[in-house]
């Protein structure tokens, strides 16, 4: 399907950040790769370049096709592009793969120059506030002083926070979509089950599996389909798959009989092949460990004093995972904070995953907000 | 689709009403801000800094249109996202008779807002208590929705507003009775159509 407001064939760019970057565990890497992608044009002023922070299992490639792979397209293209809510008429748009992930910048799978080899359970464990480190580098690499906006859903909304905390005179506008200011115990056990899959998989290796030519397959597919359950709401897995089954009657065994099954198991088998097991581990731990209110005794408003920017705040309805509640704590904190900031509650009926569907009122929602970032 | 009405001033002479009582630079709460216009022109007018609360979809993507600060939230549900004492005024304009939890809002406007300003038809209004008289429910310009379809539930006179208040631990600081553009002094509970009150905690 040919899209016409689509920003069309994409190329990934690397950078080679080589300063030393100490990161909150105080680890330190002495340099590292990030792999990124640009939409749209840098003004004159270079007032108009937004960034778009990635969730748990995405990547750089936010829009557009990869000219070698027609199915490519990237995962927010129905929100950015040429007159979409995100307009990459007005904005230059930035999409980044975070430190630690599996898509080109530099990770656990990847070569460490001092060993010649693989990362594995070497790479150290990275935060949402080091990711904002670095995604400012890239920034000073392509001389931009100040984002017109740092935009995420979930774990990117999060990032698209801490960089209005982290750089208060360096991000005009946050949109913060489906996120939350910390986990809650529940989510962090989502992750814990998850994290315990991988870690379990006698394919594991304790994080060196790329030594012994594996991976930790069945781990990770686990990981994967539980966070795929916690990602839906039970509405939209009633109406998408109800109790259907495969062969229209009970087989009395083990194998895939429902539809859920064969829906959840098939999601869990690609993800294998696209998303490193360590990133995965990384990614959680980055979520479990968000919380910037922690620094001021769990005082989210003194933590929020620093924020200059203004603010669009998102959550929906049926989301559970990260509920309308944990995204009214931020708007709370905002609000005491005397800061611009807008929020809308949308009824959608995909739980987690509605900040990536098409949705009307969201999409004029983040539409409007953007119209009127003056650039 | 456009949503959103531009105000030209004199148009809305409840807001001007309402403009009037408003400290040039105070932080508003605005509540069932509908589409901003309001704090649109407040902010023209007095440079205020505020919010408007909002449950309507197409309400708050107006407010959004606007640029105006919008909250989605039922005020059924009361503030609890506002903190106590955090505004300078909490205004109600033309809500409060749609609304179920009417003592519970005006106790929320007293302790979210050091001032709270309410504007309502007045249901005392003579015409219509003539159309009571001769027997039906008042369908007029400031209630025009007949008693099946009307999202008003609560309707009161300028006496039971302030009977309301006085229940509530309310002061009132200042009314003003409207016809139209006119302010009304004489039989303000006959003549006047549209009542605002201005009023603060005991």
């Amino acid at each position: 399907m040919q899209d016409s407001n689509s920003v069309g064939i994409v190329t990934p760019q690397y950078v080679h950040i080589d300063k030393t970057l100490k990161l909150k565990s105080g680890s330190v890497l002495t340099s590292y790769n990030l792999v990124y992608e640009t939409y749209g044009t840098l003004n004159a002023d270079r007032s108009n370049a937004l960034l778009i922070c990635h969730a748990l299992s995405g990547n750089h490639h936010v829009a557009g096709v990869y000219a070698d792979k027609p199915k490519s397209t990237g995962w927010w293209d129905n929100m950015v592009g040429p007159g979409k809510p995100i307009d990459t008429n007005k904005f230059f748009v930035i999409g980044v793969n975070n430190l630690g992930g599996c898509h080109g910048s530099t990770g656990p799978a990847s070569i460490d120059a001092r060993t010649g080899k693989h990362y594995g359970a070497n790479f150290p464990i990275v935060t949402v506030e080091d990711w904002v480190e670095t995604q400012a580098q890239l920034a000073e690499h392509l001389g931009i002083q100040q984002f017109a906006a740092v935009i995420g859903g979930s774990l990117g909304g999060m990032q698209a926070l801490q960089w209005t905390l982290d750089y208060p005179d360096k991000v005009r506008h946050g949109l913060v979509i489906a996120a939350a200011a910390k986990l809650t115990a529940q989510n962090i056990a989502f992750n814990d089950v998850a994290r315990q899959a991988i870690l379990t998989d006698q394919d594991f290796y304790g994080g060196d599996y790329y030594s012994y030519n594996t991976l930790p397959r069945r781990g990770l597919r686990l990981a994967r389909m539980l966070g795929h359950i916690t990602y839906l709401s039970d509405h939209s897995m009633a109406t998408k798959f109800g109790r259907d089954l495969r062969d229209g009657k009970f087989s009395f065994g083990y194998d895939v009989e429902f539809e859920i099954e064969s829906y959840l198991r098939y999601q869990g088998d690609k993800f294998t092949d696209l998303f490193d097991a360590n990133s995965y581990l990384l990614m959680t731990k980055a979520l479990d460990y968000f919380d910037p209110a922690n620094a001021y005794d769990g005082d989210l408003n003194a933590a929020f004093k620093a924020v200059k920017a203004s603010f669009l705040v998102l959550s929906f309805t049926t989301d559970w995972r990260f509920s309308p509640e944990r995204s009214r704590d931020i708007v709370k904190a905002l609000l005491n904070n005397n800061i611009n900031v807008s929020y809308g509650e949308i009824t959608s009926a995909h739980g987690h995953d509605s900040f990536l569907m098409n949705d009307a009122y969201y999409h004029q929602l983040v539409q409007a907000y953007m119209n009127n970032i003056e650039v | 689709m456009n949503t959103t009405t531009p105000i030209t001033p004199p148009l809305r002479p409840d807001f001007a009403a309402i403009a009037k009582w408003i400290k040039p630079g105070a932080k508003i709460l605005d509540l069932g801000c509908g589409d901003g216009a309001l704090l649109r022109y407040l902010h023209q007018e007095r440079h205020v800094f505020g919010y408007g609360v909002e449950i309507d979809d197409e309400n708050v993507l107006g407010c959004l249109r606007n640029g105006i600060n919008v909250i989605q939230n039922d005020l059924e549900s009361g503030l609890s996202s506002f903190a106590s004492d955090s505004f300078d005024y909490v205004i109600l304009s033309q809500t409060l008779q749609a609304m179920k939890h009417t003592a519970e809002i005006i106790r929320e406007m007293l302790r979210v807002g050091r001032e709270g300003i309410v504007s309502f038809p007045n249901f005392g209004y003579w015409k219509n208590r003539v159309q009571v008289i001769r027997g039906h429910m008042p369908v007029s310009e400031s209630l025009p929705y007949h008693w099946y379809d009307t999202p008003n539930i609560h309707l009161c006179t300028l006496g039971d507003f302030e009977a309301l208040c006085n229940q509530c631990n309310a002061i009132i600081l200042e009314r003003r009775v409207m016809n139209k553009d006119h302010q009304i002094e004489l039989l303000p509970n006959l003549m006047g159509k549209l009542a605002f009150y201005r009023f603060k905690r005991k």
